[in-house]
């Protein structure tokens, strides 16, 4: 089967009757749908909501800061405002975004499958999924929560003074719908890939929502029941966490952390899957250590689940128990070492060509990399110990979840726009989106680093004014990042209707997900596709693609 | 304090060994970087669409050897890290003997300090310069966390137990303290100042205190209020250990462990008697869980503590 | 039914073989158990820090328990495991009598543990049990004991109610014809309930057989 073939065999755009977005129509086609693609859409709607709601919170706590005394917000309102905004980000944006967006979407169509293995249970997932938020939307109405996205307790269970019942509900509901994905994309990924699709040959991506998977199934239900203990103590009085009838409140973050820990590697994993994606796409190479690259994967889901009391090493824990989790944390870091490099190495002889997805891909590299590389720092005990509790910490996890994991999601989003949309965004304006989104990010982030170190809190509305020049910086900064994150819902809405249409395959890239038409008919292949190579194929193994023109690629499998 | 810096006062003996632990991590991870974005650049330049660069045949060494090369540079890397920073910690692990101990209570929003000779403040904490300070301390609700950046040092303080931080002051000045874990409303505004004095400044600062009844006295009340004095007095007629000279001892235990008699062994005998039971005795002290609040239990310890003077003389 | 039409009615959108998708739905609910697993992971292992902790409390409230129903409950669970099992060979093998009167069997039983557990509820309530003020024993710590014991065994309570639901929607789905025997719901719904029972069968001996032996 020669590739070329394949792919001419394939129609650029699906019929009206064939093409998901319009085989049927009316708000219960989409309401009541069972097609992956669809539920993507649904999906992505919720979220984005979400992540404009979570950026509100962002916005005026960054405002609150721009002077040391309170002007905007009292102390129970920025208490309020941090909490929500790193609940709904952290629940109800980023670890469902890349997995129930376009892995939702991708997953089936990148192994060849007509839709997930339970394609009802995925629907009410994306149900739970609303309930939950509308509780979290219940919890902010009813004047919001205040105990932290971390819930530690005592101050949850006996002293806070927010809606904490509400808002554990929320997570605790929100969990279940993540687990009902996770369950669905491990079945889909073991019992629906093409034929010839061996292991060995999936793409990077699946293999990253896979291992996602697994941490989701096995972490999140310890979430789940950390959140009915608090629940139980709170509403009930029955004593787990109590210090006056003989409870430990530590052990509450031994669970929280235990699952909050390996849901940071839910957050980045997928990530990595797409920046995979991309940089192989846009330079025009296979990925350079294919199998070190999953082998990668599966070392960080796995020893991810040993490292979570650093974050515990001023609670009180033994200095051996702290040393102990520093080594893990160390080694956890050697994997991410891995894939920064291989992503490096996989555009040494390349063709590179800078399109939007491709700055996204490298700024989230150069983001990435720092933002780990600060995890070190935490990682050792000393260090920590100073810094632990202040921006540093803030900036540490923001330098990987804004700019490593976001940038990933608007990379992911920009490029399979086309496929999901059938429609091609508008490449300038993507560009400058994506190089103001690197740039503001940093005015944004870089300087919390600086007051972190110089001792600066976090959850502080008031501070000392020696601080001010640094949080100056980063509000001014964070509203170039806010523009950054408006513009790309500017330009999607406007391609939509005046986009140019896209080909089956705009790119050029050789996954299977290009060898259907854009926007795939309702059951993503007209003919079930066939594999007989691996993935990434853009030049033959060994060699470069040419120097001057592209060579054509050969596409991993086709509709035979 | 002035209003502008990259680098934060430094007033600890731990605080020059975390800025060289600091500076160590940031030139490493800078030659990461520098590494990681040079390369970048270089191939994003080198290797643009159309460019000439030669794109021909990979050579063979480049694939597994470079992976295994770098994958185990960086194991090693970080095993080097671990073991610089991990040691670093380990030096600051035990107060020496003989530190002076300042009982720290937290409460929402509050810091309350006690100085051995029964000085208190409020949000406030005078320590002589060169001495070893152990801080002992408890929460009265919530977690809270003791942080100095000036010390690079934090701890958290919770509720329910004691916990421990040492350190020896290098220069006199004025510090900021905060605390560092989320506590509820006024969180941001538990704060205060550590000052650090000439020791006889301190000692003129500690004398001109206006001389409260300390902790151990009020333990001393506590002690016959609750009814310890009745089997732990000498004269008692319950076989009960004596407590002078109990605090800081190996004591037997009956299951033929041996463990030092601190704060927290002391702390596990008044509210969870059984489960250390001294060799030689019958278990029957009673729990005084729930009888004791955290303020009780800190004074009880300081009088069993105070005791080991006593023996002593 | 025919066996063909019989396939045609269970087999499910993104399925092309009746097989696979029988796989698909045990190897799912076999990952939905792990999920499951360590749900209840968490607060056991909680349970033994704290039984480490505070022993002579432990001892003293797991003497509190009732052994009596706690061991009828044990025994009730045990066969109910079986005629679950019995109930989806039944499916499998499409004996529908045999499904039938099984499944119910499955769901009396575990109704009849709801009902125990009811009135052994009743009289831990009597027995001021319920942490807080005015509980029975007072050692402080006796009372995280019952905390994890209202907590574990209402939580396994709720996974039973659960497992009755679906089994009794899946014996009057079977009896009108609505889903015939081949479907692969049977054998997901066994393993569930024998996941349920083999949470009681660690509860038993820690809340029940504790400070007895
Ligand atoms: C997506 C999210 C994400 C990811 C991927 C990570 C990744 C890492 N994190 Fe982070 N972290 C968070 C999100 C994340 N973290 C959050 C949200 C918090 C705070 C929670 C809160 O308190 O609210 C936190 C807090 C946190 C702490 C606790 C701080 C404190 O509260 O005191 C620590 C301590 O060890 C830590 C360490 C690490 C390490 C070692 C990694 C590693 O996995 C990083 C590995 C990557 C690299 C190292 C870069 C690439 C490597 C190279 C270019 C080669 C060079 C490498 C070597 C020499 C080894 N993190
Ligand atoms: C995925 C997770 C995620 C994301 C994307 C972000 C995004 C951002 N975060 Fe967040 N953050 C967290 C996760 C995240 N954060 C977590 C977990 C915490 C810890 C919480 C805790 O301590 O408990 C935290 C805490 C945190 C703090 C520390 C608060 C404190 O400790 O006192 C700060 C301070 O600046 C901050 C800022 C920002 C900013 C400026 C952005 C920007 O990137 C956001 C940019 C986006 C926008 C600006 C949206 C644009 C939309 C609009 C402009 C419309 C606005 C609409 C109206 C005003 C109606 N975050
Ligand atoms: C009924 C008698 C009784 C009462 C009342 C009592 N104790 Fe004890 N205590 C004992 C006995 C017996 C032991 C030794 C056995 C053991 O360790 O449990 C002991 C041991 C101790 C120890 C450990 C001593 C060592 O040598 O290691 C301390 C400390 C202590 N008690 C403090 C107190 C305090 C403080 C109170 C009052 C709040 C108190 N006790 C009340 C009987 C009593
Ligand atoms: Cu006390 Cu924060
Ligand atoms: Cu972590």
């Amino acid at each position: 089967m020669s590739g070329i073939t394949a792919e001419r065999a394939v129609p650029d755009r699906p019929s009206r009757a064939d093409s998901y977005l319009t085989v049927e129509t009316g708000l219960a086609s989409w309401l009541l749908t069972t097609d992956h693609k669809r539920i993507a859409l649904l999906y992505m709607a919720a979220i984005t909501v979400f992540f404009f709601v979570g950026g509100a919170g962002a916005v005026a706590m960054r405002i609150e800061l721009f002077t040391p005394q309170a002007d905007l917000l009292s102390a129970d309102a920025y208490n309020r405002a941090f909490t929500f905004h790193g609940v709904i980000m952290v629940w109800f944006f980023l670890i469902p975004s890349i997995p129930v967006i376009l892995g939702n979407f991708l997953l089936p169509l990148m192994i060849g499958a007509r839709d997930l293995a339970f394609p009802r249970l995925n629907l009410i997932s994306w149900y739970i999924f609303i309930a939950a938020g509308a509780l979290a939307a219940y919890t902010l109405l009813a004047g919001g929560v205040d105990t932290g996205w971390t819930f530690y307790t005592p101050l949850s269970t006996a002293f806070a003074n927010g809606h904490v019942l509400a808002a554990a509900t929320a997570v605790f509901v929100a969990g279940f719908s993540t687990i009902a994905s996770a369950v669905n994309f491990i079945v889909t990924t073991h019992l629906l890939r093409a034929p010839g699709l061996t292991w060995f040959r999936l793409p990077l991506f699946v293999w990253a929502l896979y291992a996602t998977s697994v941490v989701m199934v096995l972490a999140t239900p310890v979430l789940a029941m950390v959140l009915l203990l608090i629940f139980a103590e709170r509403a009930f009085g029955i004593p787990i966490f109590d210090p006056l009838r003989g409870g430990d409140p530590v052990l509450f973050q031994h669970l929280f952390w235990f699952y909050s820990h390996p849901a940071v590697y839910i957050m980045i994993l997928p990530s990595f899957g797409v920046i995979s994606e991309l940089v192989t796409c846009y330079a025009r190479r296979r990925v350079f250590g294919y199998s070190f690259m999953v082998y990668a994967i599966l070392w960080i889901s796995l020893v991810g689940f040993l490292v979570w009391g650093h974050h515990m090493f001023v609670s009180g824990q033994s200095v051996f128990a702290s040393l102990a989790f520093s080594l893990l944390s160390f080694v956890v870091a050697v994997p991410s070492a891995i894939k920064v490099f291989n992503w490096t190495a996989t555009l040494y002889r390349g063709q590179i060509v800078f399109d939007a997805p491709m700055i996204y891909a490298l700024g989230f590299i150069g983001l990435f990399t720092i933002g780990g590389l600060t995890g070190l720092f935490l990682a050792s005990v000393p260090v920590d110990v100073h810094v632990t509790d202040t921006y540093f910490v803030v900036a540490h996890f923001h330098y990987i979840m804004v700019g490593g994991a976001v940038s990933a999601f608007y990379g992911g989003l920009t490029f399979w726009w086309p496929k999901m949309t059938g429609r091609l965004y508008p490449e300038g304006w993507a560009r400058f989106a994506a190089v103001m989104m690197f740039f503001g990010f940093g005015f944004t982030f870089f300087p919390m680093f600086i007051m972190g170190f110089l001792g600066m809190p976090r959850r502080y509305h008031v501070y000392p004014e020696e601080f001010q020049v640094w949080h100056v910086l980063a509000s001014a900064g964070a509203v170039i990042l806010a523009a950054a994150y408006l513009l790309p819902m500017g330009y999607f809405a406007w391609s939509l209707v005046w986009g140019r249409r896209a080909s089956a395959n705009p790119w050029d890239a050789t996954g299977l997900e290009w060898q259907t038409s854009s926007p795939p008919p309702r059951e993503n292949f007209l003919v079930s596709p066939a594999v007989d190579r691996g993935p990434y194929d853009y030049h033959p193994a060994h060699t470069g693609p040419p120097s001057m023109e592209r060579e054509p690629h050969r596409p991993q499998g086709g509709q035979a | 304090m002035n209003r502008f810096s990259l680098w934060p006062q430094a007033a600890s003996e731990q605080a020059a060994r975390v800025d060289l632990l600091f500076i160590g991590l940031l030139v490493i991870s800078g030659a990461i970087l520098l590494l990681v974005a040079g390369l970048l650049l270089v191939f994003c330049l080198r290797y643009r669409r159309g460019s000439s660069a030669p794109r021909g045949l990979l050579p063979g060494f480049l694939r597994r050897d470079v992976e295994i090369g770098w994958t185990t540079g960086t194991l090693f890397l970080a095993l080097f890290l671990f073991w610089w920073a991990g040691a670093t910690q380990l030096r600051a692990k035990d107060p020496p003997a003989g530190a002076l101990e300042i009982h720290v209570a937290a409460k929402q929003w509050m810091w309350k300090a006690r100085h051995p000779n029964g000085a208190r403040e409020i949000n406030a904490l005078h320590v002589p310069r060169g001495e070893a300070v152990r801080l002992v301390m408890t929460s009265q609700d919530v977690i809270h966390s003791f942080f100095v950046p000036a010390f690079r040092l934090k701890q958290d303080v919770i509720p329910g137990r004691f916990t421990e931080m040492w350190f020896r002051a290098t220069e006199p000045g004025e510090y900021r303290l905060f605390c560092a874990e989320f506590c509820g409303t006024d969180h941001a505004r538990m704060g205060g100042t550590v000052t650090v004095m000439q020791p006889e400044d301190y000692a003129r600062w500690a004398a001109a205190q206006p001389q409260e009844e300390n902790l151990a006295e009020e333990g001393a009340r506590l002690f016959t209020a609750l009814g310890c004095s009745g089997c732990h007095a000498p004269a008692s007629a319950v076989h009960a250990p004596l407590l002078a000279g109990a605090y800081g001892r190996m004591v037997h235990l009956a299951d033929g462990r041996t463990i030092r008699a601190d704060e927290a062994y002391i702390r596990d005998s008044i509210l969870q008697p059984k489960r250390d039971v001294v060799a030689g005795f019958e278990p029957i002290m009673p729990s005084f869980e729930g009888l004791v609040d955290q303020g009780d239990l800190q004074r009880l310890v300081a009088y069993v503590q105070s005791l080991r003077g006593e023996a002593a003389r | 039914m025919s066996g063909a039409a019989a396939r045609e009615a269970t087999l499910q959108k993104p399925w092309r073989s009746l097989r696979r998708e029988r796989e698909a739905v045990s190897f799912g609910t076999w990952v939905f158990v792990a999920s499951e697993a360590m749900f209840f992971a968490g607060p056991l292992l909680a349970y033994a820090a704290y039984r480490s902790l505070w022993p002579e409390a432990f001892a003293a409230a797991g003497r509190e328990t009732d052994i009596v129903y706690g061991t009828v409950n044990t025994a009730l669970l045990l066969t109910s495991s079986l005629t679950m099992a019995a109930a989806a060979e039944g499916a499998r093998a499409r004996l529908r009598r045999l499904t039938l009167t099984c499944l119910a069997a499955t769901a009396a039983l575990g109704l009849a543990f709801l009902v125990v557990k009811g009135f052994e509820y009743r009289e831990d309530i009597h027995k001021h049990l319920i942490p807080g003020a005015g509980f029975r024993l007072d050692m402080p710590p006796a009372q995280l004991f019952f905390a994890f014991y209202w907590l574990l065994t209402g939580v396994h309570a709720l996974h039973l109610s659960i497992g009755i639901g679906i089994t009794v929607t899946l014996l009057i789905q079977a009896w009108h014809g609505s889903r015939p025997l081949p479907s692969p719901a049977f054998e997901g719904a066994g393993l569930y309930w024998h996941f349920v029972d083999l949470v009681w069968i660690f509860l038993y001996p820690l809340l029940y057989l504790m400070g007895r032996s």
